[in-house]
């Protein structure tokens, strides 16, 4: 059995060096079917263009052996393309270059300028005198007068161009991660494109093969259910030792490369591309999309590793079957499946402010074209924040999200069940959370209502859509940098790439501010508290060391009081691991007294308080 | 309000004491700054400690030998097993005895001169103390075996033998086989901790069956199921006759007394109990029996010089409890109370009713109120004892046997409320007056299967009552 467990060992490391090795696999070919796959959305006129140019400078048809390469000579095709179609633009509907000159020359007569309608009806066609009778009207209006010819043609130049560039918008492609991303998963051509199904079994199939092997070989192993934290400070994986530093290498890199790089890791969606096939025909996947599933994969994999360890403590399981459930059908399958029904690809239960592109005008333009049932969906978003979230809190402690239903929760409660024990449990590292998570959440509302601000002029008040700025902030700024320091950085990079250094819930500890919004709920109106049984408490600190949030709960446990604070996610591993049965997840009353309050009695003293104070007067 | 505190709104008071009496009108300002020395850095000394710096201004100075830092005694084996580091044993952060203003000596003293009051190190050094507090804990017992000193030979208590532990066993192809001798919390603590690096363990115990002192038969029975379930080699009935020595010193094998089988071994554990640390005391005016004397004030004979924790022995014992308690929590009640003698509120040492637990491998074992075994139990006491048909999920429950009045209950497997014990026994409730509401007692984690119907319907069966179990109820529970 020992030997079985280290080939699924193997077997899972074999699978997941193949997986990174994909990266460098295969070849990347531009070719006028892949431009056409990348563009579909958009006229035929941009694949024609870019095929275009691509041929002259010699990069439709060559093939390239990395992705890099490839990248690096695709990216000087977008500014010639651009050029390209505005030129093409401007003769057909727009105003060219011999146009611009006409006019120009006729309007100037011996170093003055005459511009009128009339002269524009002369030299140019009906409909782009309409174009720049509506443009340049003002310039010909009775209380203008030019003094310069360069004057003249200098405004006229702007407002040609602004035509032009308004004519050839939509034919426009722009250098950035999406379309570099779409290009480059087309262009992917060779082994891996060529073999996407067994490149799945290979590294998506074999990788959970392996890893459930060992998984499950370990139940034989160790067959007496029971609390089994044997060797976790004592191994490279879980002591911050070199495996733990590989693994977070690994984490950080593709959290990287999948926010920022997404192009880099075209191969890795090639190969889940079967799996889309599954929802829509013939299906390409985003990364996105890959993205789902390595979370589902690893949440389900890990699950079961949880379902195992925790055989003995039903909390767990339930828990655990209730964070694999939301993943899968809530973040993933409906995800999918709702655009299929023309609605919203969302997630139903990423409660605002985590989700904190709620009312961002793409996002709630995307519920209100959708019918009834999609402003049902964008109201259900306000009754899951408003009434929803604090509700339950108030009933269940804020457990009820994050570790019962959050896709970030079930990762650290499934994936970085092996990492609880490296949060920092220091004083200094409670004083740090308080002053990260409570500015997040102040800085996310700001961000949320002057995004709304924006979003409700741009749908009931268009006329008022001026800048985009309330109180001086820019709306699409300010959500552009949340996105990026708060949402990929934050969440993803640190939340998750640092689970084998920093703990499995540093985003959920320091950073989330749906975690502080319930938490200031948890912490001043719930019924939810962990209780400490009396005195049985011996302070060996298993609790302490494996809460993964950082409470040192000993020091509460210690002096028989119960545990109420905001952090607290409620996960029970405090209680399971505690060897003297002193810690129990209790939804009791809210009164201040039977919540909070220390009965000295218990301790196993028999003083008589009253008596004290009396002889103290 | 201003942000910051707005912040500090959010949560509880930090952990940590500043609540010192320091600008209050204290009634013992005439012995402000007086010195309280404390030797022994344990749970006993540290809670003293603690709770005099929470009552007054007077200056205390802990010593040790073992440690710089308190740290929990009972969590070592957890180091060994790789569930913690070290620093996970200390309950409080280094920088919190400065801030509280105790300071920690580290030093072994050899001598008490209460004339001068005045200790002596084995360095030379001396200190002058106003208030003397002995908190010396215990030692492991050593029984003169021949050979129990040999390299390879430990007890399982101080911080020292979890470095000879790693030293002698830190894998299973150094030591090829530990045995342990005892059959006490602390063997099967140390059993288990070998047993998580996979080194084959030989448990000998002289009981009949484990720890049968303490535990009823079918409690103890199920433990030694328990034990050899976990491929512990378990040997019952039998006594420790010698530890053989190889060429250079080192543990080579042991012979037990009753068949004279030789056992080959690396490693040789003594946790057959443990006794005061009140060595260094022999030539000092204090009175010692087996620990240091005490009244119920935690008194000594010399005025000024306490002792509380497991090297305390109380002239008459307190209730059913034994005149030395070696216990945590007995310890920490100690602590307490003395802190409160010195600050100005004498009191007795008055623990409320006993309550204890452990851990066996797997099975917690939890005990309220007074269950005795077969040896010392008194005459009235009568057991009604459940177990799970197939799991280790036990409990027994002793009751007077003509009043029916609840004496206490043992539960293994099962989690139950201290709270809730601790008021029926104050309210001398009858044992069906406890099983009608032992829900309320239940503090398993949620979702757990509850037994208590099982457990109330073969009560039912067993002695023709008609007892209905009462739905759990927050009111009652908060009532208590």
């Amino acid at each position: 059995m020992k030997f079985i467990r280290i080939a699924g060992l193997y077997i899972f490391i074999a699978s997941v060096l193949l997986f990174i090795a994909t990266l460098f696999m295969g070849n990347y070919t531009l070719t006028e079917t892949s431009i056409q796959q990348s563009f579909s959305g958009k006229k035929a006129r941009v694949t024609e263009t870019f095929a275009a140019v691509a041929k002259e400078n010699g990069v439709l048809d060559n093939t390239y052996n990395s992705q890099f390469s490839f990248m690096n000579d695709v990216k000087a095709l977008f500014d010639k393309h651009n050029q390209r179609v505005a030129e093409a633009v401007a003769e057909e509907t727009g105003v060219s270059n011999t146009e611009t000159t006409k006019i120009i020359t006729s309007a100037s007569q011996s170093g003055k300028v005459v511009y009128t309608k009339e002269l524009l009806q002369q030299v140019l066609p009906e409909a782009k005198v309409t174009l720049l009778d509506n443009a340049t009207n003002w310039m010909y209006s009775p209380g203008k007068t030019y003094d310069s010819v360069d004057a003249f043609k200098n405004d006229l130049n702007n407002k040609i161009s602004e035509i032009n560039r308004s004519q050839a918008g939509e034919f426009l492609l722009y250098d950035n991660k999406y379309s570099r991303f779409d290009i480059t998963e087309r262009a992917a051509t060779g082994i891996i494109a060529n073999n996407k199904a067994l490149f799945l079994f290979l590294t998506f199939g074999l990788g959970i093969i392996g890893s459930l092997i060992f998984i499950i070989a370990g139940l034989f192993l160790k067959p007496i259910p029971g609390i089994k934290n044997n060797g976790i400070y004592l191994h490279n994986a879980t002591n911050r030792g070199w495996v733990g530093i590989a693994v977070f290498g690994f984490l950080v890199a593709f959290y990287v490369l999948l926010y920022f790089h997404p192009y880099i890791i075209a191969n890795w969606t090639n190969i889940v591309d079967p799996l889309k096939s599954a929802f829509i025909k013939n299906g390409s996947a985003s990364q996105w999309f890959l993205y789902g599933i390595l979370y589902c994969v690893s949440m389900i994999v890990m699950g079961i590793r949880m379902f195992i360890k925790y055989r003995h403590n039903q909390y767990q399981v339930v828990r655990t079957a209730s964070v694999l459930f939301f993943q899968i059908i809530f973040a993933f399958l409906l995800v999918e499946i709702l655009p299929l029904f023309d609605l919203p690809g969302v997630d139903l239960k990423n409660a605002w402010p985590l989700d904190y592109n709620f009312l961002t005008d793409w996002n709630v333009k995307n519920y209100l074209n959708a019918g009834h049932l999609g402003k049902f969906m964008f109201f259900w978003g306000f009754i899951l924040s408003i009434i929803v979230v604090p509700t339950l809190v108030y009933f269940y402690g804020k457990r009820w999200y994050c570790s019962w239903v959050c896709g970030c929760g079930g990762l650290a409660e499934t994936l970085g069940d092996p990492y609880r024990q490296l949060s920092d449990k220091r004083l200094i590292a409670w004083k740090i959370e308080r002053w990260l998570i409570y500015p997040i959440l102040v800085f996310a509302i700001i961000m949320t209502i002057v995004v709304g601000y924006n979003t409700y002029n741009i749908i009931y008040n268009p006329t008022a859509v001026g800048d985009s700025t309330l109180f001086g902030i820019n709306a699409y700024k300010i959500n552009e940098w949340y996105g990026f320091l708060i949402g990929s950085i934050f969440a993803g990079v640190i939340g998750t790439g640092f689970y084998p250094i920093l703990g499995n819930r540093t985003w959920c500890r320091f950073g989330c501010p749906l975690a502080a919004y319930m938490g200031i709920v948890q912490r001043f109106k719930s019924k939810f508290r962990i209780t400490t049984n009396g005195g049985q408490c011996i302070s060996c600190g298993n609790c302490s060391t494996y809460c993964e949030q950082g409470i040192d709960v000993r020091a509460y446990a210690q002096k028989g009081q119960n545990i109420v604070r905001s952090s607290c996610v409620g996960c029970g591993v405090c209680s399971a691991v505690c060897p003297r049965g002193v810690l129990k997840l209790e939804n009791g009353s809210d009164d201040g007294a039977t919540r909070h309050e220390v009965p000295e009695v218990i301790l196993g003293n028999d003083m008589d308080l009253f008596e004290m104070l009396e002889n103290n007067k | 309000m201003s942000r910051y505190k707005f912040l500090t709104l959010l949560s509880t008071e930090l952990p940590t004491q500043t609540n010192s009496c320091t600008d209050k009108n204290y009634k013992t300002n005439h012995i402000l700054m007086e010195h309280i020395v404390i030797i022994g850095n344990g749970i006993s000394g540290v809670t003293a400690a603690r709770h005099i710096r929470k009552l007054s201004d007077k200056r205390i100075t802990i010593i040790s030998a073992e440690t710089e830092y308190f740290f929990s005694r009972t969590a070592l084996m957890y180091v060994y097993m790789g569930h913690m580091k070290f620093e996970h044993t200390q309950p409080y952060e280094n920088w919190f005895w400065k801030k509280n203003r105790i300071e920690l000596k580290k030093g072994y003293v050899e001598q008490v001169k209460d004339s001068t009051k005045e200790l002596v190190f084995t360095s030379g050094e001396t200190l002058k103390y106003d208030k003397l507090i002995i908190a010396t804990g215990s030692k492991p017992n050593k029984f003169g075996w021949p050979g129990q000193d040999l390299d390879g030979v430990m007890g399982m208590y101080h911080r020292q033998d979890l470095e000879n532990l790693e030293k002698y066993a830190p894998n299973k192809e150094v030591c090829k086989r530990a045995v342990i001798v005892g059959g006490g919390l602390i063997g099967i603590e140390l059993a288990e901790m070998l047993q998580s690096r996979d080194i084959p363990v030989t448990f000998l115990v002289r009981e009949n069956s484990f720890w049968n002192g303490v535990l009823p038969a079918g409690e103890s029975e199920m433990i030694n199921k328990h034990i050899k379930e976990h491929h512990i080699d378990l040997r019952l009935g039998v006594n420790l006759q010698e530890i053989k020595a190889d060429e250079n010193g080192k543990v080579k094998s042991i012979i037990i007394k009753e068949t004279g089988e030789e056992i080959p071994c690396t490693v040789v554990g003594l946790t057959a109990g443990v006794s005061p640390n009140v060595d260094f005391l022999k030539d000092s005016n204090i009175e010692l029996g087996r620990g240091v004397k005490v009244n119920r004030r935690l008194e000594t004979n010399v005025k000024d010089i306490y002792a509380i924790g497991d090297c305390a022995e109380q002239h008459e014992p307190i209730g059913q409890r034994r005149p030395i308690e070696a216990v945590w929590y007995t310890g920490r009640m100690m602590g307490e109370t003395l802190a409160q003698t010195l600050c100005g509120n004498p009191r007795d040492y008055n623990p409320g009713h006993w309550f204890n637990s452990a851990k066996f491998l797997d099975i917690e074992y939890q005990t309220y109120g007074w269950v005795f075994g077969e040896r010392g139990r008194p005459k009235y006491e009568k057991h009604f004892h459940w177990k799970h048909p197939k799991k280790h999920i036990c409990i027994t429950i002793a009751y007077h046997k003509e009043s029916n009045k609840f004496l206490g209950i043992n539960t293994f497997g099962i989690r139950m409320r201290h709270h809730s014990f601790d008021t029926w026994l104050n309210e001398e409730r009858s044992v069906e007056y406890v099983l009608e509401h032992l829900a309320d007692a239940n503090f398993d984690p949620e979702f757990y299967k509850l037994h208590e119907k099982d457990i109330v319907a073969q009560f039912n069966q067993e002695n023709n009552t008609n007892v209905q179990l009462k739905k759990k109820s927050w009111r009652r529970i908060f009532s208590y």
